[in-house]
């Protein structure tokens, strides 16, 4: 399923003395099976857009088109829409509410009308999904560790079972650990078939596990495309705020240290570089 | 949705009524009200009007701002308005059907009533029209301190109304996320009939109060790892002045009140 966004505008408190202008003139596809990073400085609009993408905000003038249909169109079913492209919230785990998490999990779904066994089956599917341990299933939200409630939430929402799944810095505030095991299981949803939208800070997972890179700047798209003509674009992210991966950072280091090496987005792209770069001057 | 929650905030333009000290203003307030329970007769209003719209011209706050103030107490002034007009005694029948009389003696309670609330509404919100939400609580704890040699705990009182206000926007933003985080998952906050939306609240309000209480874990343990202990010894940021406009704007109220007794 591919999400079309035309000439989106936004603007916050139109006509107020606080209005302010939060997206402004975004055009570009989110094609099925993308794994689409979204980076950008704070403040840049990463989040409203992540809003437009399930119609929960409207957009000042543009249109968002999910399958070719214009979201924002009065005969448009936005419950159905919902149902299609999920969203994690930031700071996810504050959303919980229920007593056990396999309460909180079946709430999606529940609300979409399932029932018996049916949920029971898309609960634990989803559960299975985030790794967590069998017996936090019958636990409260509230007893578990920030990482586990965040992957609760993540279920919560997979159990949806959207096609689209757009995650707004899953990671953010996670330990190393928590964080490697998040980035699996969005890795893994990616493979399973779901189209994601990732906004995230952390440029090494975005060279990793992305297909593509939008960057926004001041709420406008300032760059589209592969992470490495993104990241080959290091002196322009600089400039709006932005990092590239260490990776990267690294052979620009070693290119202005007279080393003749590609930018290279992973740790074994660097290392078989580096190699390479020894071989030739090891035969010169 | 919740953010159209304005009544009586804070108007920020600069005047002569917003630079007055906020301790005066309080106790003008309330000489105000006074002024209002003294004038009992229907002429008393049109000096209380004045003194509203002029003062309202001081704090260069467009009117319709202090009307809207009225708005949501439509229902409670129709009611007062109409109980006073059909249960009043009087003698002077101006109007019957069947056993409902209207006397000339309950239209004048009726409007008079009617009146004085709309004064006293008017009258508070230009107070916290022009009075931003920390200044104020420094004026109530500054008037309220001489109790507190009786143990009347004035500085606590006045931190804890400090810290409720600036929790306002904080919460109200936090109940727009949750709310639009639920609705990503399905959920419905405008349909159903009354129990249904009350039971929709829930997914809203479990979160909120964990985050609240949250807050307000991490807001204590803050203020103690800044040594907050309580209002003893402590000096302030904004010193309050008497200046020469309050002592104008103590004079018009006290003219006010005089007027108001000789009209009785």
């Amino acid at each position: 399923m591919a999400i079309t966004i035309e000439h989106l505008y936004h603007v916050y408190q139109q006509g107020s003395p606080f209005q302010s202008d939060a997206l402004e003139d975004i055009d570009f596809t989110i094609e099925n099976g993308d794994l689409l990073a979204l980076i950008g400085h704070t403040g840049s609009g990463k989040s409203t857009l992540a809003q437009h993408l399930n119609g929960l905000l409207k957009p000042t003038s543009g249109r968002v088109l999910v399958d070719g249909q214009n979201i924002n169109a009065k005969e448009a079913d936005r419950k159905a829409l919902r149902q299609r492209v999920g969203l994690l919230f930031q700071y996810a785990e504050y959303q919980l509410f229920e007593e056990t998490v396999y309460k909180d999990i079946a709430f999606g779904p529940k609300n979409q009308g399932l029932t018996g066994k049916e949920l029971d089956h898309r609960v634990r599917r989803a559960f299975a999904r985030v790794h967590l341990p069998q017996e936090v299933l019958e636990k409260s939200p509230f007893e578990l560790s920030g990482g586990q409630m965040r992957r609760v939430a993540l279920a919560g929402v997979v159990a949806m079972e959207p096609e689209v799944l757009v995650l707004d810095e899953p990671i953010a505030g996670l330990d190393p650990k928590g964080r490697d095991e998040l980035m699996e299981v969005i890795s893994d949803l990616h493979r399973g078939g779901v189209t994601i939208v990732l906004i995230s800070h952390n440029m090494d997972d975005v060279a990793r596990i992305a297909t593509r890179v939008a960057v926004l700047d001041k709420g406008r798209l300032a760059m589209l495309g592969t992470p490495r003509e993104i990241f080959s674009r290091g002196d322009e992210l600089e400039a709006m705020g932005l990092d590239v991966p260490q990776t990267v950072q690294l052979c620009r280091k070693l290119r202005a240290g007279g080393v003749d090496m590609p930018d290279c987005l992973t740790n074994e792209e660097v290392c078989a570089a580096i190699l390479a770069a020894r071989g030739r001057t090891a035969h010169a | 949705m919740l953010k159209d929650i304005t009544l009586g905030q804070y108007y920020p333009v600069k005047s002569f009524v917003h630079d007055l000290d906020p301790r005066v203003k309080i106790i003008l307030t309330i000489a105000f009200i006074v002024a209002v329970f003294l004038g009992s007769s229907l002429w008393a209003m049109i000096p209380i009007t004045a003194f509203i719209l002029l003062s309202a011209k001081a704090a260069n706050l467009p009117v319709k701002l202090l009307l809207k103030g009225i708005k949501p107490l439509r229902i409670i002034l129709i009611f007062t308005f109409l109980l006073n007009l059909f249960f009043s005694a009087g003698e002077t029948v101006l109007l019957q059907v069947w056993k409902i009389r209207v006397t000339q003696e309950g239209l004048m309670l009726a409007i008079r009533f009617s009146m004085r609330l709309v004064f006293l509404v008017t009258g508070a919100s230009l107070l916290t029209l022009t009075t931003q939400p920390v200044v104020l609580t420094d004026g109530l704890e500054r008037l309220m301190s001489p109790l507190a040699r009786i143990g009347f705990p004035a500085h606590e009182l006045a931190m804890m109304m400090s810290i409720a206000l600036r929790f306002i926007p904080t919460l109200l933003e936090e109940a727009d996320k949750i709310m639009k985080a639920q609705m990503a998952r399905g959920a419905d906050f405008e349909s159903g009939n009354l129990l249904q939306r009350a039971r929709a609240m829930v997914p809203l309000l479990v979160p909120l109060f964990v985050s609240a209480f949250r807050r307000a874990g991490d807001l204590a343990m803050a203020m103690e790892a800044r040594c907050y202990h309580g209002g003893e010894g402590r000096t302030r940021l904004r010193v309050l002045k008497i200046t020469h406009k309050d002592y104008v704007a103590c004079a018009a109220v006290a003219a006010l009140i005089v007027i108001c007794v000789i009209i009785g």
